[in-house]
């Protein structure tokens, strides 16, 4: 046990590439077993972060199941994993999501199963990779790492323009990660290391950087990670990736890959550059509310029920921004927890598209209408998530936007109203969307005989409809596991101190130092 | 047995009742649905009743009772628990909400025996009991906002309820909406005041501003003030956004008594006087209060007179009697705008459910053109309705005389109150008795014009229904006399009793400036308010019992006023205009199809992509694998270079 304890996240996070290998391994006509390993990988990986989640000492600031191993000597690139209340949740919603995405493509994959299977295991090392690494240089190969899987998901299994959407994700996201690299690079030239907590210690005691270049540095960061987001004008890859994207692909996408990019504006944008921070701030929270009204009214007018759920993400992480650059402690928990609440939301969303999807294979609302007759079970479970994608209270969605709107009201009024209006449009885009596929009498034939949901299909539903309201009438345990991290944050962003004061025991970081 | 236990049992078993048809109804027959549902609702009214005679023998009684189960949300210093709060105004509002729920429920089973989805009605209204109660039992906004928004799904769903008719679903999604809007105002008023006063618990947030020094604060106080208002606004129906409550008539009857009569819109008002420390601490925007509530009175009741549809008609008349309510607040007497919420609770959902009765009766329609003389039929829904009518006429010991005639009285001698306030609220009065008996003539009374074939389904509904109405015309009756006046040598006891809950709105509205007292008597206000009733219940039988041409001629004499009035005064049609065609037309043809899919994706992101694309195909060109062509391009550059060497060394 001591063992595993200490080596935690390096199991964790490689224990479903693990899995790829073995599937790798397995005949190509062994379909069923693919799925099964797939399953039981990633049910496994689940529960490692569930126990990660209840091992994380909340009272306590700075890093937990921190690794140190020298990687390379010159130039000095480690392998250094850690965890705090910033990536706990994000890693959590990781293996949350993985296991129901292995079970949305259960019997909507038949075609190279084995491949896409293998493919989701090892995205979804990436991912936790990503969330866990303290190096820059590691974290940057995570980073681009998973982009690979997302290429082939997209361009393999996706619908008709797959490979234009494919593409253009890619290059998008690519973009980005050429302006984070000479970042990170002109940081290793400054500082003569990559590990991040040195990084920021050199940066907090000397002031090697003048402010000119903290605002290029901070710049070259912040796009790579608004692409990501995507921040309003960066989003029209997004569209197009999700339409394309195959469900698994999509609920991974808007699940966790979105949150990659506000994840990073915390851990990196904030406390390397707090002063850029701050003086990019108004223009940040602008293009933040932007994103939050114009991609309310895109996704009224959307007629595809996957693009009006893609522009709903548009504004539903222009929330998240908006929280995070108002630097409060309510403005960055809710954000973090609308973070975690918005992949539950939104990844049940694309997976009940999913689901009519591979009855009707159109996604198009003008198609449907009447559901409500034909589907009962179904309809009433697209209801509450729909309910909870608009921020009723009693569900996850309310939380964090709550916050956020108290959070930026702090910072300036108008962003409160502005949010709180955004909020008003959901409703609208939100309640239209489902009154026009689940209301009126049955108009196409076609759906009077559709089947209600199977018992698979139940099961998944039903576990994202308890964590739902489970997360909208208890947050406590989730906030309270931020208070640190944020506070540190904040603090950092206040003034130059020092974030990670608190070191984990030297024996446990390896000889390195 | 302690309160906070109390305060559960009431508060959790129409929750149970809901979670238990919701998921299992659909394989439970009729009469077990009806058993859990009623049950949830009747234990909840049991333990209300328990709860406040608890409460009263209690020693710390009238302070208000605190408990918090709890924590809900915390971040930074912000802080909302589970935790209820219990005074005088909260006991009022629990046994108003579960006893007018019970009996509705019980209506209900009688009500909805023929439709579809009896489960799922049952459900919904259980939910929606238990989001009312959170409502008006919340210790903080946050926790409020969660009933708030409670009862407006639940409200969202049952006027939706009928759901494969387009115009059901439209005005549920329409209430959804228009309220959102308010609550947007609701929300930010509430981090404002979280700001300001850093927490967001009624007991803490009033004792701070109690202890604010006078007149400091004021600016803030005025803003937090207006935009909670505009939450209450939404939910109330007050202009300007009042439009979703007459199409909330899409849904069953017994719907609109319960929700959209007598308890949820009403919770604007609740919010206002559960604030009334706030708002006497910010005079402006309680005056704006009284304003909203007095102009919302009057235009509403404008629109009640020419209205043929029944249920329609009655829904404006809540508009406007919700204005009343927000008119007695807003001149500073919060128990008389409590009071008529009370009695109104009980005199509009027997109204509601009187007119649910005459569709039973009448094979669902709902145009008093096509009914009269069904007194003859319907005996005991016509003298209930008669009751209510009374009643809400503020004919002289009927309820609804009562507490109107307090806030009349509030309008002209209350802290804030104005002449031509109470003046327009006497002729508001006047206007409501006529097109009430308006309503009772056209229904009940005359000939009939029933068409033939419904003639003969025309039947007194069972007694599942008609008892309920009778126990609410019982209270329609005797509500009111909880609060004799004193002119008419009471106590006005109900005030009183409220007094604690007041005290402290009242003792800083004594500071308000004072403005001339003298003038009419009380006696005298009482007198016109009731003179006004009297002359329109009178032109009402004489033009639509009596002598029912002369009504038909001054339509015709004043064509262009009764157009406006029978259109509403347009005001759908121009919100359509302003607002939905524009949002819709600008974010389709223009955010979308042009900013969106045109700039930004088609110039800037392809663009760059078909830009490096031919860019790389020119580039291409040089890559030709010609021989000939590499040397020249040597040529050429070897010219260039020794170009370059004599330029700069010339």
């Amino acid at each position: 046990m001591s063992w595993f304890t200490e080596h935690s996240l390096t199991i964790v996070t490689f224990f479903p590439l693990l899995g790829a290998v073995v599937i790798a391994f397995l005949g190509r006509d062994r379909t069923s077993s693919v799925r099964w390993v797939a399953l039981l990988c990633t049910l496994l990986t689940f529960l490692m972060t569930v126990w990660l989640y209840f091992e994380f000492d909340s009272h306590r600031a700075g890093m937990q199941f921190e690794e140190f191993r020298i990687w390379m000597v010159l130039p000095p690139v480690n392998y250094h994993l850690g965890v705090d209340g910033l990536s706990l949740l994000l890693i959590l919603l990781t293996g949350f999501l993985t296991p129901l995405s292995v079970l949305v493509s259960w019997s909507s994959i038949t075609h190279r199963t084995k491949e896409f299977f293998l493919f989701l295991l090892a995205l979804e090392t990436g991912m936790i990779g990503v969330f866990a690494s303290l190096d820059l240089v590691l974290f940057f190969v995570f980073w681009e790492v998973m982009l690979i899987p997302m290429y082939f998901l997209i361009g393999i299994w996706g619908h008709e323009r797959r490979v234009y959407a494919a593409v253009k994700f890619i290059l998008y996201t690519m973009t980005g990660s050429a302006l984070m690299l000479a970042g990170i690079l002109y940081l290793y030239n400054l500082t003569g290391t990559f590990d991040l907590p040195q990084v920021l210690d050199h940066l907090t005691t000397t002031s090697l950087l003048s402010p000119p270049a903290e605002r290029w540095l901070f710049l070259a960061f912040f796009v790579a990670f608004a692409i990501k987001v995507p921040l309003f004008p960066f989003h029209t890859w997004l569209p197009d990736a999700h339409v394309e994207a195959p469900t698994a692909g999509s609920v991974i996408l808007a699940g966790v890959l979105l949150k990659m990019g506000t994840y990073g504006m915390l851990r990196f944008c904030l406390p390397l550059f707090p002063e850029a921070s701050r003086d990019f701030a108004p223009i940040v929270c602008a293009l933040a509310i932007i994103g939050i009204i114009y991609g309310a009214l895109v996704a009224m007018v959307q007629p595809d029920l996957k693009k009006l759920v893609a522009y709903s993400s548009v504004a539903h992480l222009g929330f998240c921004v908006l929280g995070i650059f108002v630097f409060n402690a309510q403005g960055m928990e809710g954000s973090i927890y609308q973070m975690f609440s918005h992949g539950v939301s939104t990844g049940a969303l694309f997976m009940l598209v999913g689901m009519l999807y591979d009855r009707r294979h159109t996604r198009l609302i003008s198609e449907f209408g009447g559901l409500a007759t034909s589907v009962p079970v179904y309809s009433t479970f697209f209801l509450i998530v729909t309910l909870s994608s608009l921020g009723l209270p009693m569900l996850n969605g309310f939380v964090g936007e709550f916050l956020i709107i108290v959070g930026s009201y702090h910072s300036r009024a108008l962003y409160a109203a502005l949010a709180a209006a955004g909020v008003v449009l959901a409703a609208v885009y939100l309640l239209w969307m489902y009154q026009r596929v689940f209301y009126g009498d049955i108009t196409n034939e076609k759906n009077r005989t559709l089947p209600d949901c199977n018992l698979r299909e139940k099961l998944i539903l039903t576990i994202v409809v308890v964590v739902i309201v489970a997360m909208g009438v208890y947050p406590q345990p989730f906030l309270r596991r931020m208070d640190q991290s944020v506070a540190s944050i904040l603090q950092r962003v206040e003034k130059r101190t020092l974030l990670f004061t608190e070191r984990a025991p030297a024996g446990h970081l390896g000889a390195g130092r | 047995m302690n309160l906070e236990l109390l305060l559960l049992l009431m508060l959790l078993p129409p929750l149970v009742g809901a979670t238990l048809n919701g998921i299992l109804g659909r394989r439970l027959s009729q009469p077990i649905v009806s058993l859990i549902a009623c049950g949830g609702a009747g234990l909840s009214m049991v333990f209300a009743i328990v709860g406040a005679w608890v409460y009263s023998a209690s020693a710390s009684q009238p302070a208000p009772f605190l408990h918090s189960y709890f924590t809900w949300i915390q971040a930074g210093d912000l802080r909302a628990d589970y935790a209820l709060y219990y005074d005088r105004l909260t006991l009022v509002m629990t046994l108003t909400v579960t006893v007018v729920a019970f009996l509705i429920h019980l209506y209900s089973r009688g009500y909805m025996e023929q439709e579809g989805g009896y489960y799922r009605f049952f459900s919904y209204l259980n939910l929606f009991l238990f989001m009312m109660l959170t409502l008006v039992t919340a210790a903080n906004y946050p926790l409020m906002f969660v009933g708030w928004e409670g009862v407006g799904l639940c409200s969202y769903l049952l006027i939706g309820f009928y759901f494969r008719k387009r115009s059901a679903s439209d005005a549920g999604k329409k209430a959804f909406i228009v309220t959102r809007i308010g609550d947007t105002g609701f929300s930010v008023g509430v981090a404002l005041l979280f700001w300001t006063f850093h927490s967001l618990d009624f007991q803490t947030v009033f004792t701070r501003i109690e202890a604010l020094p006078q007149a400091e604060f004021t600016g803030t106080l005025t803003a937090i003030g207006l935009l909670i208002f505009l939450g209450a606004v939404g939910k109330s129906a007050q202009l300007p956004l009042y439009v979703w409550l007459p199409d909330a008539m899409e849904g069953p009857t017994p719907v609109s008594a319960l929700i959209h009569a007598a308890t949820m819109v009403t919770a604007g008002v609740y919010l206002v006087a559960r604030s009334s420390i706030l708002y006497a601490r910010a005079p402006a925007a309680l005056a704006v209060v009284g304003l909203v509530g007095c102009l919302t009175a009057f235009f509403a009741a404008t629109i009640a007179l020419t209205q043929n549809d029944l249920k329609r008609m009655l829904a404006y008349s809540t508009i406007s009697q919700l204005g009343y309510m927000f008119l007695g607040c807003g001149v500073g007497v919060f128990a008389a705008g409590i009071f008529h919420l009370m009695t109104h609770a009980f005199f509009k959902s027997l109204l509601f459910l009187a007119a649910g009765s005459v569709m039973h009766a009448m094979n669902g329609e709902l145009d008093m053109r096509k009914m009269g003389g069904l007194r003859h039929k319907l005996k005991i829904t016509h003298a209930t309705f008669l009751i209510a009518t009374l009643a809400i006429s503020g004919v002289p010991m009927f309820a609804g005389f009562f507490s109107k005639d307090e806030i009349l009285a509030g309008a002209y001698q209350g802290p804030l109150g104005r002449p031509w306030l109470y003046w327009l609220g006497t002729v508001t009065a006047g206007l409501t008795a006529f097109y009430m008996f308006r309503g009772l003539c056209l229904t009940f009374w005359g000939k009939s014009r029933v068409e033939p074939e419904t003639q003969h389904h025309l039947h007194e509904s069972s007694s599942k229904m008609t008892v309920p109405l009778m126990v609410l015309a019982f209270f329609s009756i005797v509500a009111g006399y909880v609060s004799w006046p004193r002119v008419l040598g009471g106590g006005e006891a109900f005030d009183r009793y409220l007094e604690p809950v007041f005290s402290p709105a009242a003792e800083a509205l004594r500071n308000t400036p004072p403005h001339h007292l003298e003038g009419l008597s009380a006696g005298l206000l009482l007198g016109f308010s009731v003179v006004a009733a009297l002359v329109g219940i009178a032109v009402a039988i004489w033009w639509y019992w009596k002598s029912t041409e002369v009504p038909v001629k001054l339509a015709k004499q004043f064509a262009g006023l009764h157009e406006l009035l029978v259109h509403k005064y347009y005001v759908d049609e121009f919100y359509h205009w302003l607002f939905v065609r524009p949002i819709c037309v600008i974010s389709d043809k223009f955010l979308w199809r042009i900013v969106d899919a045109g700039a930004i994706d088609g110039v800037l992101v392809d663009g760059t992509g078909h830009a490096s694309a031919s860019v790389g195909g020119i580039l291409r060109r040089i890559q030709s694998g010609n021989i000939r062509s590499y040397a020249a391009w040597v040529l050429l550059g070897a010219v260039l270079w020794l170009l370059y060497i004599f330029m700069a060394h010339s």
